[in-house]
């Protein structure tokens, strides 16, 4: 009998080998472990037997009960796993397929770059300050040192408006004189944003409408040297903590002294290249200390009060940045453009 | 401004290499745009050293086989001849003279030329050829040919000290910086002026040409007298009388400097005035003299300066009879007018080829009537555009005296003694004063008097120190200098703006005040972005004519008040716009040239003039415009569906969601541009914000875009953003199950959607969290004139867990009461 349990054991462990199914596993379960199974109907003939070796068959019987209950339990997971890893082989996709197109908003690369010039500054307490398009010559120009005719007006290509003395603002400047008017005699220190206009002929290098970004520091301790540093960080800041900075000086109205600011060009890095014109730089910014007559004007006794100003298109940043050539793909709005951003 | 560095020379000597010349200029203000070379290295065409030389013509004889050639015999070096053939007519006076010494540009075969008949500039090389028989491998240059001027009639006659043999390089070579001078910098429209800045930023002494002239005869005292009716018109005139002037070329230098200074030779008189305006900045006219005296009818002429009358007209020297308005200053006699003063001399009294005596004009105008009048006769030139920015006063003695000198020496005349100067108000010298204290308070660098003074003082300003302050005069040919401020900016330019060290402010910071306003235009744009659409910014000039395409055709357009522009740069650009949504529409039309499907918006100002107001109102709208399928194109499929009202209508729900904007309702309206019935209007606290919907398909069409349906909304930003709260709560969050319950109730189709889930709501109480249509059916099950709604109905509290039981109260509670307000049945 007891020979007879061995074999049975060994042929039960050898068919479960080939059981590669649940069905298979079912089967075999049936056939040795079942209530009809033949291992179960072995140990039942236990009483076939003599008294005394009953109890040693009982043991072995158990031991080999227990020994296919595990084999087959390892089985089962076996099976498992190779029917789960057929059915993932099965699933495979082509993952080279294009996704589901997400749709995607974006803004205006206008838009991007102003909120980056906004963020650096606000960083340096600069807040923003707005004021309007359709301006009037008197703090277009002549509250910002620059009286009727006088020859630095050529400087400006202006749009006039049919009513008397109100044009649309070359630049955001008379924000300067609102600003100054509105916090005098509290230190100021603002951006000034908004879209500004030019009677110029639409090319790839200029627009009749363009946004600018001012800045205006007023105080009692403000000075050129901190003009330089707070321009600087901002160049860092902008195009990168490799750039080269320069100022040059230059002229406006209502500074005094007046610089403009250049980076080594970031297309050529500072070798020369059509886009600076061969001088390796990049004017990107023009600005100065606050003229005497225009702190007066804006409510500062320019004996006590000192400031600096600077101004900056943020379009002309833009094509800086990304290697735009015609400044005409911003107010085009082509979603061909715009989707590159 | 051009400066060819020879001349620059001539006043400064200059010590730096070229690179570092034009970076400190262009640092200091004085931005060199451009560096022209002639000759040299690293011009287009460099003059080969060997093989192009000044050579000398020492023989001209006749061609053999050709009447229109000659074989010029030339020397070009210690013993070194060439015979070249050459067609130039200005050697044929030459031709069979025997020796001969005429100085010229020789070039040598292998040298590098520009082909003088080529259309587009091109290079050629001398080869070894024949011509006509007669072998030849060197040629006699024209100025075309050397890249010095468009001059092909003959060839270039060089003066008869050149040096033969030396390369033509080294004699003629040159180098022109092209300055580009912002309206502050009128004293640097002279080379002068520029080898003022030249030895300042250098530390170079200047030498200034001498003003000796020698005089003889009558004083000019009592052949000219000059009366300026206006001292504010003309601040200075000063007339000198050259009598015995013979008339011809001007020297070979002289017309080579003004060449390259962009300015044509004409002939000795002509070129000795421009010579001195570009050398000192200071514009000249020359008279005919005996004209003048002709019309003074025996008498001693008199120059009048004055405004022209109404009505008075004149010819100048272009041939061009010229109506005058009392805006122009004229130069006139006891006769008439002789010249518009500072812009153009009247023809009648020009210097002209039988001028033997001159009257010689040194005159300051003011600059703002100068401008006037030559941007009204379009005539600018080079004398108009130096009054125009500004000269000093102070300079027209200068100018005279250097020109008399001139006259003298270039076209043998005899300068009448002293000269006539009418100078009625000499303006004050510019006195100022500077501390250090200032410099630090303003520029943040520290300079002792003594090197504020030094720094001033290569500037020709006067310095004393007293005290710790310095006194300082400005020198008599600035006009620049008014305040303590323009004597700073001169410290920081001769110090040097790269040596200025970068700080940050000190200066204690304003009170921060955050700007609202922005922030919430921003929040705004950042709301549409995340609803998958794109931001455009457009033009906001525009015109009246575009805008009314909003309306279809057959609706009568009110006429409305628009921004106008005086000064239009195009037709398309007339006015300032009322409306985004045009614009945002001509993007879509342009677009839809690429695309299929466009989700647009556009946040920005538009311009509405307001009654009896100089300045219009400029508030913010939004402008939002969907079009073309629901979902990009896709392999796996997609609903391609064209968007409906409801893809906007869900855009905008996101805005006032995200805007957290209480009580927002949207009403059935009408709007001419918008598809009948489509169309609603938008309102917070019950006050309109705009309207929304498809467009009217003739809009559609006006527009240019294919007949499907668009979607827009025309929103008032401002009112908007104003009913923004300040502030919302947040409601905590239940720890307890929720349970849900679907009904579908029939209502008439009359009952809007929005007052079925208004009861719902209110029937539901607190415990009903969350209500969603899921369906919307109509058909036959459910009979005419009605629709069925489907809504899934959410139950929670806070405090348990709600059962069943509750949930079906909550529902009979809801069903009942649409039945008694509604008169809707639960559908089954
Ligand atoms: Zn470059």
């Amino acid at each position: 009998m007891l020979e007879e349990l061995n074999r049975l054991e060994e042929e039960a462990l050898k068919a479960l080998e080939t059981a590669e199914d649940e069905e298979a596993l079912d089967q075999w379960y049936r056939a040795y472990l079942g209530r009809k199974g033949a291992v179960t109907r072995m140990v039942r003939s236990v009483g076939t037997l003599p008294k005394e070796e009953r109890p040693a068959f009982g043991r072995r019987a158990n031991e080999v009960k227990q020994a296919l209950e595990a084999a087959y339990a390892d089985r089962r997971e076996t099976v498992r796993r190779m029917a789960l890893a057929r059915a993932l082989e099965e699933g495979a996709v082509d993952v080279t397929l294009p996704g589901r197109p997400v749709v995607r908003g974006r803004l205006h690369p206008a838009t991007r770059t102003l909120r980056e010039i906004y963020a650096i500054f606000a960083d340096m307490g600069f807040q923003v300050y707005r004021s309007r398009d359709v301006e009037t010559d008197e703090y277009n120009f002549q509250l910002l040192n620059m009286p009727p005719h006088h020859p630095a007006r050529d400087m400006w290509d202006t749009f006039y408006t049919t009513q008397e003395g109100v044009l649309l603002r070359t630049h955001t400047s008379p924000g300067q004189i609102h600003a100054m008017r509105e916090f005098a005699p509290e230190p100021v220190r603002v951006i000034l944003p908004g879209m500004c206009y030019r009677y110029e002929q639409i090319t790839a290098r200029s627009e009749i409408q363009f946004h600018q970004v001012e800045g205006l520091a007023v105080g009692r301790n403000i000075t050129m040297t901190d003009l330089k540093g707070t321009l600087a960080e901002f160049a860092r800041r902008m195009f990168g903590p490799e750039r080269k900075m320069r100022f040059r000086c230059s002229h406006f109205p209502f500074t005094e002294p007046s610089v403009e600011v250049d980076i080594d060009c970031i297309l050529c890095e500072g070798r020369g290249c059509p886009v600076c014109k061969h001088t390796g730089w990049l004017e990107i910014l023009g600005a100065g200390m606050v003229h005497p007559v225009v702190l007066r004007n804006g409510g500062y006794d320019p004996d006590v009060y000192s400031g600096f100003a600077f101004g900056m298109g943020p379009e002309r940043i833009t094509m800086l940045k990304y290697g735009i050539q015609d400044i005409r793909y911003f107010w085009g709005n082509d979603l061909r453009f715009l989707e590159q951003f | 401004m051009r400066v060819p560095l020879s001349w620059l020379k001539e006043y400064v000597d200059v010590t730096l290499p070229l690179s570092e010349l034009t970076e400190r200029l262009t640092l200091a203000g004085l931005e060199v745009a451009a560096v022209e070379t002639i000759g040299l290295p690293g011009a287009d065409l460099p003059w080969d050293p060997e093989r192009i030389r000044v050579g000398e013509v020492v023989e001209v004889k006749p061609h053999p086989d050709a009447d229109r050639l000659v074989l010029a015999v030339v020397r070009y070096g210690e013993d070194d001849y060439e015979t070249c053939v050459t067609g130039a007519p200005n050697l044929f006076p030459y031709l069979g003279k025997g020796r001969v010494s005429v100085k010229v540009a020789f070039a040598m075969e292998g040298a590098r030329l520009w082909d003088p008949y080529a259309e587009k500039p091109r290079v050629m090389k001398l080869k070894k050829t024949k011509i006509r028989g007669v072998p030849s491998r060197a040629m006699v240059c024209s100025e075309r040919e050397l890249g010095l001027s468009d001059e092909h009639e003959g060839i270039l006659i060089l003066p008869d000290d050149a040096p033969v043999g030396a390369p033509l390089a080294d004699y003629l070579g040159d180098v022109v910086l092209d300055l580009d001078l912002t309206p502050n910098l009128a004293r640097c429209f002279s080379v002068i002026g520029v080898a003022r800045e030249v030895a300042a930023l250098t530390g170079q002494p200047l030498r200034l040409p001498s003003l000796e002239v020698p005089m003889e005869g009558e004083p000019a005292a009592d052949q000219v007298a000059i009366e300026i009716e206006d001292p504010d018109l003309c601040a200075r005139y000063i007339g000198m009388v050259i009598r015995d002037v013979t008339i011809g070329p001007s020297p070979f230098w002289m017309q080579r400097r003004l060449q390259m200074a962009g300015m044509r030779p004409i002939n000795n008189l002509v070129d000795i005035t421009n010579y001195v305006m570009l050398e000192w900045g200071q514009p000249l006219h020359a008279f005919d003299y005996d004209k003048l005296a002709e019309r003074a009818e025996g008498g001693k002429p008199t120059i009048i300066v004055r405004p022209a009358r109404p009505g008075e007209r004149m010819t100048t020297l272009d041939g061009i009879d010229r109506e005058l308005t009392p805006d122009d200053l004229l130069i006139c006699d006891t006769a008439g007018p002789v010249a518009i003063a500072g812009v153009m001399g009247g023809l009648e009294t020009e210097v002209t080829e039988t001028t033997r005596n001159i009257l010689l004009e040194a005159a300051n105008f003011n600059f703002i009537s100068i401008r006037r009048t030559s941007r009204r006769l379009k005539l600018p030139s080079e004398s108009s555009a130096r009054f125009g920015r500004g000269v000093h006063p102070a300079m027209a003695r200068r100018g005279a005296l250097r020109a008399a000198g001139f006259f003298h020496r270039l076209a043998g005349g005899a300068v009448a003694q002293g000269m006539v100067d009418a100078y009625p108000a000499p303006p004050e010298p510019v006195v100022l004063t500077l501390t250090p204290t200032e410099v630090r308070r303003v520029l943040g660098i520290s300079l002792t008097l003594d090197e504020l003074s030094d720094i001033l003082t290569r500037l020709e300003f006067d310095c004393h120190v007293e005290g710790d302050t310095l006194r300082v005069t400005a020198p008599d040919h600035r006009l620049d200098v008014t305040c303590t401020a323009d004597l700073l900016e001169e410290v920081a330019r001769i110090y040097g703006y790269d040596r200025l060290p970068a700080t940050l402010m000190a200066d204690r910071l304003p009170p921060q005040r955050s700007n609202r306003d922005l922030a919430l235009e921003e929040r705004a744009r950042d709301l549409l972005v995340e609803a998958g659409l794109q931001e455009v910014i457009t033009y906001r000039l525009t015109t009246p004519e575009r805008e009314a395409l909003l309306l279809p055709p057959d609706v009568p357009r009110e006429e409305l008040p628009y921004v106008h522009i005086a000064n239009p740069i195009s037709a398309e650009r007339t006015v300032m716009r009322r409306s985004l949504l045009a614009s945002v529409l001509d993007v879509a039309a342009a677009n839809l040239r690429f695309r299929d499907r466009l989700a647009l918006f556009e946040i920005g100002k538009v311009f509405i003039p307001v009654e009896g107001e100089p300045l219009p109102e400029e508030p913010r709208r939004l402008a939002v415009l969907l079009t073309g399928p629901r979902e990009p194109l896709h392999w796996a499929g997609s609903d391609r569906e064209p968007m409906d009202f409801f893809d906007l209508k869900g855009v905008v729900e996101a805005l006032v969601e995200g805007l957290h904007l209480p009580d927002v309702a949207y009403v059935p309206t009408e709007h001419p541009s918008f598809h009948p019935g489509r169309v609603a209007q938008l309102t917070v606290d019950g006050e309109p914000m705009g309207v929304f919907g498809e467009l009217h398909p003739l809009v559609v069409e006006n527009f240019d875009m294919p007949p499907r349906p668009v979607l827009a909304a025309d929103l008032d930003l401002e009112a908007l953003l104003a009913k923004v709260p300040e502030t919302y709560r947040v409601t905590p969050l239940s720890r307890y199950p929720a349970v849900r319950q679907d009904i579908a109730v029939v209502v008439d189709e009359e009952v809007p959607a929005a007052e079925v889930q208004r009861v719902i709501e209110q029937a539901g109480g607190k415990l009903l969290r969350r209500v969603q249509l899921f369906d919307v059916y109509r058909g036959e099950q459910i009979g005419e004139g009605k629709k069925s709604l489907a809504y899934a109905l959410t139950f929670q509290a806070d405090d348990r867990t709600l059962t069943d039981h509750d949930a079906n109260r909550l529902r009979d509670k809801i069903v009942r009461r649409l039945e008694a307000t509604l008169g809707a049945t639960l559908r089954t």
